[in-house]
């Protein structure tokens, strides 16, 4: 075999991202996925998207998906790709999440409390058998059925359970701060990291991370303790204050899901015993994201608390340069670009290192 | 490119890498942070080099982009057209005819000159994080240039091997002050960043870091008197052009052990076959 140069980089990627094209859209006989089929009926999906691209739109997410084959975390990187490029025109205000129109609020802690338990859309209590009814191209049937939701769920008053907790002073005080957060998207994350920039990269880390993480707290790797003390999924009012008005105004709602997490804290000299809180909070509705973001949360607050620093969950530097799945998808995939210098150069060195060690054993005497 | 600013970033954004890199180039070897963007190609694919690049150049700028020293490797192709694309600059293959040159783990075999701009696409600008992976460890070395641990691994090298066995990404000192990787270039590349005429920069995206070497700065790879830094480099001209001074890429021909040593750099390589068949035509 003769060697030929290696050419047509060009065409050959055209060829591909062509090949790509073909392979996404499938068989034309099929018809075509609407965008709004994603946003309807793969909202899951499109709540990660927006979660972890860091941008809450859920037609782009769809779009995202679409794009990338169902590929998430492909399609997260799209958005965030795309959300870079816009320019920044306000902050908003903290949103309250205690004025939440509620669709799903749970709490593990108290059988019943102010506003009641609310069950609300969840695979919790489903068994998971294969409805093989929904395979059928036909109408679901329920799409029949009238809406199950009571009407007033979302506006009964729902007090945080957290705040409960606190008026009673079991809560430990968190410290509040008058700073603006910090914002890694902007500046780059440096260490020790505060609980700002902590919160900031967990709401954008990746779920399976996240939950792999959080899991590993349960077994015994910096265990926290950790009850449920209150899930709550629904819409928040999104408000910034212009400056040319000066008043607060509302601009727009986004879904949330928020969760709580109460950890034992056997107190110190100086403190009495209390519960500490993890915090979890992201876009869309993603209870499995959120828990395990509460409980990495109230892991990396070790040293906060005085305990000892041992598990990777607790770990601040390891578990914020390892979250994000852009990062991590692109770092580990690189290895599939072309590495033949550095090859070389290895082979060339382990050739030399294998003849010395082919001199050394050779016995006194012996030409080498 | 409509609907985006020249060269894809937005002028923000540009000035603060552009303030990065001037702080870079004041304090050589040393590692500025940067609010790095997320770029339209993943990290660990150039989004670093792709940054600086795109912070610096200007309309009249050539362009030259190569991956493993060749134009037409699939990234060194994408990252050539993103600029073509985003920006509308011309594009070259010459290493000579090129004002600014985006490469990743290699450096041009033609000397580069005091009007070019050489930006190194990085992986990991951390050169200690081999050894301790805590990057506020890490910073904190620097800052009291505590490069001991750097020594004792060359050192435990020699002692287990003969040699030192790094053969990419050789550490190096800048300027007598900070150690600095190089990037994953091999070995055989690291003298070329000693002195050169050329500004050098390095873009981390992933890591978010940017360095430089101002240029006709010390670049030393580290050693010691009695272990002298050595060239790594396949004792074989290039089968090509028959250069014997060039880095070479070992190329399998067969599967019963043929294979054949080319020049890495695409571009030296032909010139000097144009050169050497204008000579033959000459003659």
């Amino acid at each position: 075999m003769a060697y030929v140069a290696v050419k047509g980089g060009e065409r050959a990627i055209d060829a591909a991202h062509d090949w790509l094209a073909r392979e996404r859209r499938g068989d034309p006989a099929i018809p075509a996925l609407g965008i709004r089929q994603v946003e309807e009926q793969l909202g899951r999906a499109v709540d990660r998207v927006m979660a972890e691209g860091s941008c809450h739109d859920t037609g782009l997410a769809a779009l995202a998906i679409k794009q990338a084959q169902g590929d998430l975390i492909e399609a997260a990187f799209l958005l965030r790709a795309y959300r870079t490029t816009l320019p920044r025109f306000a902050s908003s205000l903290p949103v309250e999440t205690a004025a939440m129109v509620i669709r799903r609020r749970i709490s593990a802690i108290y059988k019943d409390l102010p506003g009641g338990q609310v069950l609300g859309p969840t695979y919790d209590y489903t068994h998971r058998l294969l409805d093989f009814s929904l395979a059928a191209e036909r109408l679901d049937e329920t799409e029949m059925r009238p809406p199950a939701r009571p009407t007033d769920t979302g506006r009964r008053a729902m007090p945080r359970v957290m705040d409960l907790l606190d008026r009673e002073g079991l809560m430990g005080a968190e410290q509040p701060g008058d700073a603006a957060p910090a914002d890694l998207t902007r500046e780059p994350l440096s260490f020790p990291a505060g609980r700002d920039v902590r919160l900031q990269a967990l709401a954008r880390g990746d779920e399976g991370f996240l939950l792999a993480l959080g899991y590993s707290t349960q077994r015994g790797y910096g265990n926290t303790h950790p009850f449920v003390g209150e899930i709550r999924v629904g819409a928040v009012a999104v408000e910034i204050v212009p400056p040319e008005l000066g008043f607060a105004i509302e601009i727009g709602r986004i879904d949330l899901t928020e969760c709580e997490m109460v950890n034992q804290f056997g107190g110190s000299k100086t403190e009495p015993a209390q519960f500490t809180r993890g915090y979890g909070l992201c876009f869309g509705h993603a209870e499995r994201k959120a828990m395990g973001m509460a409980l990495v949360d109230r892991s990396m607050r070790a040293s906060e608390f005085g305990e000892d620093v041992t598990a990777p969950a607790q770990d601040i530097e390891f578990v914020l340069s390892h979250s994000d799945n852009i990062e991590a998808t692109g770092f580990v995939e690189h290895l599939k670009l072309p590495h033949y210098v550095d090859f070389q150069s290895e082979l060339e060195t382990i050739r030399r290192m294998r003849r010395t060690a082919g001199e050394d054993a050779a016995p006194e005497g012996e030409a080498p | 490119m409509s609907g985006y600013n020249f060269a894809y970033l937005d002028e923000q954004t540009k000035r603060m890498i552009r303030r990065a890199i001037l702080k870079a180039v004041a304090i050589p070897g040393h590692q500025v942070p940067f609010g790095a963007r997320e770029m339209p190609l993943p990290y660990g694919w150039g989004t670093g080099g792709i940054q600086v690049t795109a912070a610096i150049l200007g309309q009249d700028d050539v362009l030259k982009v190569i991956d493993q020293g060749a134009d037409d490797t699939t990234n060194a192709v994408s990252i050539r057209r993103f600029f073509a694309r985003t920006a509308g600059v011309a594009t070259t293959t010459r290493t000579t005819k090129a004002t600014v040159i985006q490469t990743r783990h290699r450096i041009p075999e033609t000397p580069l000159r005091a009007d070019q701009i050489l930006v190194y696409q990085v992986p990991l600008p951390e050169p200690l994080a081999k050894l301790e992976p805590s990057r506020a460890e890490t910073r904190q070395m620097h800052a009291l240039a505590e490069y001991g641990l750097m020594h004792v691994k060359l050192y435990e090298d020699i002692a287990r091997f003969g040699h030192i066995a790094i053969s990419y990404d050789y550490p190096v000192m800048v300027n007598g002050r900070y150690l600095m990787s190089p990037s994953p270039i091999p070995a055989f590349d690291t003298p070329k960043m000693h002195r050169m005429p050329a500004l050098q920069l390095f873009g981390a995206g992933r890591e978010k870091r940017i360095y430089a070497v101002p240029p006709f700065t010390s670049v030393r790879p580290l050693d010691f008197d009695d272990h002298p830094f050595r060239l790594i480099r396949a004792p074989h001209p290039c089968a090509l052009c028959g250069a014997r001074d060039s880095y070479l890429d070992e190329v399998l021909t067969d599967d019963r052990g043929g294979r054949m040593f080319v020049c890495s750099d695409t571009d030296y390589c032909a010139s000097r076959r144009d050169i050497a068949e204008a000579a033959g035509e000459a003659a």
